[in-house]
């Protein structure tokens, strides 16, 4: 059953169209990642599901009532800050049966949840102290304390852990995770980090320049890209974006292109790592700059006036200057169509 | 190289040296005055032909038996308890309208600030006018329903009080301005998470925004508190303390006797006696209001 769902939303302000046309649904117990570049409409899109700002039109549903109209309140939602919205002058413990207090929540009821939260996310020492006197990552924890209490189905979260520092980041994420699968809550998670995307998620939607590029498992997006820009953002280094032009195709073998009419526009993605160094075959180019990365090594390189970046695994003895051939998997090559960016198959019997 | 020894003896030096000015300025405004102050009230009023003496406690003696100054006392503390508690909620009420996301703000926001930005002079003589009977503002109201002509400012009764409503009117624009800086410092995910956790209203402005407003509470009560001491401009325009010393205050006291009588010993008593009311209520408010307030 989907829990959320979103049906034709627009949102703007004054005459900038901010969201157009989002349309989804997020399945119950599943935590769905929004996720896009900087000012591409996230927030927007979270905050419209928690009753903070209206849609200029569309509906919003949450567990398969229409809230259109309904404050915050009476949307069964809780939800995470970027900056943790803490109140300073209460201590931990009041911090956290905020809302319980102001729902009249009765006070055996109140300890029980306070109890069970603190203990959950390690928080019982901490219970008497203000919000100054704790760690980033302890206000974190605080600020999922009064999510987790509130004892609601949906639980929003606006990019939780951007404060934190990354290796903080990373044990926060994975304790989040957790947590969400072990209370079985459904989580909407703000993000412009795609390895926070690709590690935390069930299902992402990529939004850029307030349209929904691809909404699909991680595994969808990173193999089957719907677009030339998810090919671009999901990926670290990311997506080889080439314009075959007349020169890339004569320096190309036909055997590592598909087998397509090149006088239409397309564009070619190949990621990095599905590109290898050969020592017979493939492409000729020079080697721009190399990077070492530890347990693999980045390499840029130069193909006439486009560039193509690889990474191979350990460390290897080519530097600036140097001239290499490059080899693909005709199969690995990602095709778009120019015009509009979006994928088209090219190999008979593959389904995304 | 220095010694730490010599260090330390710099660091004071320059510290004094740093602290100087200041320190000048209040020993010679401030701390001298109030010394000279005391000293004075111990003795009797000098005349051209007889000279002022030592005269003791005489001063404070004749104090505790001045019908004056017990009445002007019991006014001055009535005016405190209306103006400043009045004064201070209704700047809060108009900084909370103004700082909500309504139309016409800023001229609402003007019209709030405007009485106080207008000399107090000037607000007494608009105020005498309201109230001056049969052509006054309010009389015509009056009128307009039916009522009956009053001599506001003329009745022992009211003219306290008709003191008391100006100086709210004019008051409260200025601590309203504290109180809509201080709102707009608070952080809107803070009220954003207050929705979602289903408190919007009274819960919490109770809860949250009334509390992390403390420090301003604080500073605005010290302030009002203070004003409605040393403030007397408008007693002069409207009053002059009458009828009968009904509306007369302990400033306004003062001046009398330094300036109309030129008992210059006895209002130097009269001064000590509201130095220490100040010094007493702003250390109440400093120790005891101040250990229950959050600062950030
Ligand atoms: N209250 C507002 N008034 C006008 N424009 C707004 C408002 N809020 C957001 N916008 C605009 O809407 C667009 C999307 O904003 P949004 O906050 O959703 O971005 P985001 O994807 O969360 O970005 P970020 O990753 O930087 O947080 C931006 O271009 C922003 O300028
Ligand atoms: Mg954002």
């Amino acid at each position: 059953m989907s829990i959320i769902s979103l049906k034709n939303i627009y949102k703007s302000w004054g005459d900038t169209e901010v969201l157009k046309n989002i349309n989804f649904e997020c399945e119950d117990g599943e935590l769905l990642v929004l996720l896009g570049p900087s000012g591409c409409g996230k927030s927007t899109t979270l905050r419209l599901i928690a009753g903070l700002e209206i849609p200029t039109s569309g509906i919003v549903e949450i567990g398969g009532k229409d809230v259109s109209d309904l404050p915050p309140v009476k949307r069964h939602i809780s939800m995470v800050f970027q900056n943790y919205a803490l109140f300073p002058h209460l201590n931990v413990a009041e911090n956290i049966i905020f809302g319980l207090k102001a729902r009249k929540i009765p006070k055996k009821e109140q300890k029980k949840r306070l109890e069970n939260a603190a203990d959950l996310l390690g928080l019982t020492d901490f219970l008497d102290r203000k919000p100054s006197q704790l760690s980033g990552g302890q206000r974190q924890r605080v600020a999922l304390g009064r999510s987790i209490v509130a004892q609601v189905s949906v639980c929003l979260m606006d990019e939780p852990l951007s404060n934190l520092d990354a290796k903080l980041r990373q044990e926060m994420r994975q304790e989040i995770r957790s947590l969400q699968q072990r209370l079985k809550m459904t989580m909407v998670y703000v993000t412009h980090d795609q390895v926070e995307a690709m590690t935390i998620a069930d299902r992402i939607i990529l939004i850029n320049g307030g349209v929904i590029e691809q909404h699909g498992t991680p595994e969808e997006l990173y193999n089957y890209p719907a677009t030339a820009f998810t090919g671009s953002f999901i990926g670290n280094p990311p997506m080889n974006i080439l314009t075959p032009d007349t020169q890339l195709l004569q320096a190309c073998p036909s055997i590592l292109l598909p087998s397509v009419d090149f006088t239409a526009p397309y564009l070619l993605g190949i990621r990095p790592e599905d590109i290898e160094i050969s020592s017979d075959s493939g492409m000729e180019c020079l080697v721009e700059l190399t990077e070492y990365l530890g347990a693999d090594t980045l390499i840029v390189c130069k193909v006439e006036k486009h560039s193509i970046t690889l990474t191979v695994k350990g460390r290897v003895a080519v530097s600036a200057g140097d001239q290499l051939r490059i080899n693909w998997k005709v199969e690995k090559i990602h095709l778009f169509d120019a015009a509009n960016g979006q994928r088209i198959e090219h190999l008979k019997g593959a389904t995304p | 190289m220095k010694s730490t020894f010599q260090l330390r003896y710099w660091n004071h030096i320059n510290g004094w040296l740093l602290v100087l000015p200041a320190v000048f300025m209040i020993g010679l405004f401030t701390h001298y005055p109030i010394g000279a102050n005391i000293f004075h009230s111990l003795f009797s009023m000098g005349t051209v032909t007889r000279p002022e003496v030592f005269t003791g406690l005489e001063n404070y003696r004749y104090l505790m038996d001045d019908d004056i100054f017990w009445k002007v006392l019991k006014n001055n503390l009535v005016y405190s308890m209306c103006t400043v508690p009045a004064s201070i909620s209704i700047a809060l009420g108009m900084a909370l309208l103004i700082n909500r996301n309504i139309k016409g703000r800023s001229l609402v926001r003007m019209s709030f600030f405007t009485p106080t930005v207008l000399p107090m002079i000037a607000v007494a003589n608009i105020w005498l006018f309201f109230y001056t009977p049969e052509y006054g503002l309010f009389d015509q109201v009056f009128a307009f329903f039916g009522g009956d002509s009053h001599n506001w400012l003329g009745n022992p009764n009211s003219a306290l009080y008709c003191l008391i409503v100006m100086v709210i009117w004019k008051e409260a624009g200025f601590f309203m301005v504290f109180y809509l800086a201080a709102l707009q410092q608070l952080s809107p995910e803070l009220k954003e998470a207050g929705l979602v956790e289903g408190s919007g209203g009274w819960y919490y402005f109770r809860r949250v925004t009334f509390p992390l407003l403390m420090p301003t509470t604080l500073f605005v009560m010290v302030n009002a508190v203070i004003n409605s001491f040393k403030l007397v401009d408008h007693l002069i325009i409207m009053t002059k303390g009458g009828p009968d010393n009904a509306s007369s205050l302990l400033l306004y006291y003062i001046y009398e006797n330094a300036f109309s009588f030129w008992d210059t010993s006895y209002a130097a008593t009269l001064t000590v006696v509201l130095v220490f009311i100040l010094a007493i209520i702003t250390i109440i408010q400093f120790t005891v209001v101040e250990k229950r307030i959050h600062y950030r």
